[in-house]
């Protein structure tokens, strides 16, 4: 009789965490049901709208077309895994919040952190990079333009080393 | 809390970590044994329940089948090399841009960071009545659902249909084809090698399979050799949105020249046929010419010269007309 269910040993977000799982279990189905991390989502779960786009050793990955063994031993980063370790928003959050790029906000996971996949390997991507990026996640609040703005504030950001201070200032600036 | 439904039927996984471990699996299991390379075409199967294998051998940790290394007389490509890394690996995008444009043009950065060469080329197709689960003539049943009064064809075949209609979704199998690689085929027994052009099958010879692998065979590597390497080269695949789509159709060329003239050239085209269709007869129409107008509609008249349109896919015809034409007026070195 074969095993029904496995365990299961991730490094999600810097921490190592173990679960019991079906053994054809997505990597997305184990970080959202049996890790509560409902971050990514769960859309067309087929691999064709990006959702639930989370970072394998930081590069964007489909988790749900992703068994979850093949995560194990990577480094999985999801959207609760951007923020700093003491709630300070990463700078592309934050760009988002400013620009209003997130609408009705499904999609956003999945798209921080195809972002943050490309301002980790290219700090100052062009406008067509970043359409390229992100080809991969749709947005059917058709909010792109928006989101692109957001991106390219946030390398802007990234590329001056000042990140902390320049947010506080842009902060006060908007309220 | 909601109820989570487990969408995917279990099955017995299995996980080799050497290619004769994955060998011995696939001829153990035979029939029942479903291929796992990166997972692209799988888990969309699983997902729907349209197909439900009670074996799968997940080929992920076979290190023998990854890796891209220059050969004496050309490139070997394990079948398990991403789709990122063929579009990017410098030996391919110096020496066959053609196939690294190919590879580039798959789907989503995601996509072609987790599938694979292989799994690119052995897919299925992606007829939706058959993918739905409908018993039609490939899933062994006797009717084409996407060939009737009503059916929505329009992204089906124009060439080649024998009962079926359904076409090779493949973007990287016409280059391959137009660039003359040959592909390892092995088993637990036996290794065998076909060219890329004989590695695909029409409805007429098997309406059932895609490629000619048969139970308990696994494609373990794509070679590519010398002969075309550097040569001016086309590629361009139209589809309805610029990321994600599966083509309307592509074409690669591939055209040896000298002082102005064809002197050899390959050219296939994909996504109008069950298989991707080599076009052998304007390649010969095209040898030992130079390229101008009349040349071009003429042999834009033969590329399409076959064609059977279905009800929603004429346009196709005058697609590979012009494609075909643009391959031989825009070839790049």
């Amino acid at each position: 009789m074969a095993p029904t269910h496995r365990i299961v040993r991730l490094t999600v977000n810097g921490d190592t965490r173990t679960a019991g799982v079906p053994v054809h279990y997505t990597l997305l189905e184990t970080l959202r049901y049996a890790m509560g991390l409902t971050g990514s989502k769960q859309g067309c779960d087929k691999g064709d709208c990006g959702a639930c786009t989370v970072l394998l050793n930081g590069e964007p990955r489909l988790s749900c077309i992703t068994p979850v063994w093949e995560a194990e031993g990577l480094d999985v980063v999801t959207v609760e895994g951007l923020a700093g370790p003491d709630g300070a928003l990463h700078p592309l959050q934050d760009e988002f919040d400013l620009h209003g790029a997130a609408q009705c906000g499904f999609c956003t996971p999945g798209i921080l952190c195809s972002a943050a996949g490309l301002l980790a390997r290219n700090p100052r991507p062009t406008r067509e990079e970043i359409r390229e990026a992100l080809s991969g996640n749709l947005c059917r609040c058709t909010g792109y333009t928006k989101i692109y703005e957001a991106v390219e504030a946030a390398a802007a950001r990234l590329g001056s080393g000042d990140a902390e201070r320049e947010r506080g200032e842009r902060k006060e600036g908007v309220s | 809390m909601g109820v989570v439904r487990d969408m995917m039927k279990p099955f017995e996984l299995f996980q080799p970590t050497e290619l004769d471990g994955a060998l011995d699996l696939l001829s153990r299991h035979g029939s029942d044994a479903w291929i796992l390379s990166g997972g692209m075409d799988t888990f969309d199967w699983l997902k729907d329940r349209a197909k439900q294998p009670s074996v799968v051998v997940d080929l992920g940790g076979v290190s023998e089948l990854k890796g891209i290394e220059g050969t004496e007389d050309g490139i070997r490509i394990g079948a398990m090399a991403s789709l990122t890394e063929v579009a990017t690996h410098p030996e391919i995008t110096s020496r066959y841009p053609l196939l690294a444009e190919s590879a580039e043009k798959v789907a989503t950065p995601q996509i072609r960071q987790q599938g694979t060469l292989g799994g690119n080329l052995c897919q299925d197709t992606r007829c939706w009545y058959y993918r739905s689960g409908w018993p039609c003539y490939r899933a062994g049943g006797n009717i084409c659902y996407a060939n009737t009064p009503t059916a929505l064809n329009r992204e089906h075949c124009v060439f080649e249909a024998n009962r079926c209609v359904a076409v090779s979704p493949s973007d990287t199998a016409p280059a391959l084809i137009a660039l003359d690689a040959r592909m390892t085929i092995r088993s637990r027994r036996s290794e065998r090698t076909v060219e890329a052009e004989d590695f695909f099958l029409g409805p007429a010879t098997d309406i059932t399979r895609m490629t000619v692998l048969r139970p308990g065979e696994l494609l373990t590597e794509i070679h590519v050799p010398q002969r075309w390497a550097g040569q001016s080269y086309y590629f361009e695949k139209v589809a309805d949105r610029k990321a994600w789509d599966f083509a309307l159709a592509n074409v690669a060329a591939t055209f040896q020249r000298q002082n102005g003239r064809i002197q050899d050239a390959r050219i296939c085209v994909g996504a109008v046929a069950a298989k991707p269709l080599r076009l052998r007869n304007v390649e010969a129409a095209l040898r030992g010419q130079s390229v101008d107008n009349s040349l071009l509609e003429q042999v834009g008249e033969l590329a399409v010269r076959n064609a059977r349109p279905l009800r929603q896919n004429e346009y196709k015809v005058s697609l590979t007309r012009n494609l075909v034409k643009r391959a031989i007026r825009d070839a790049r070195t």
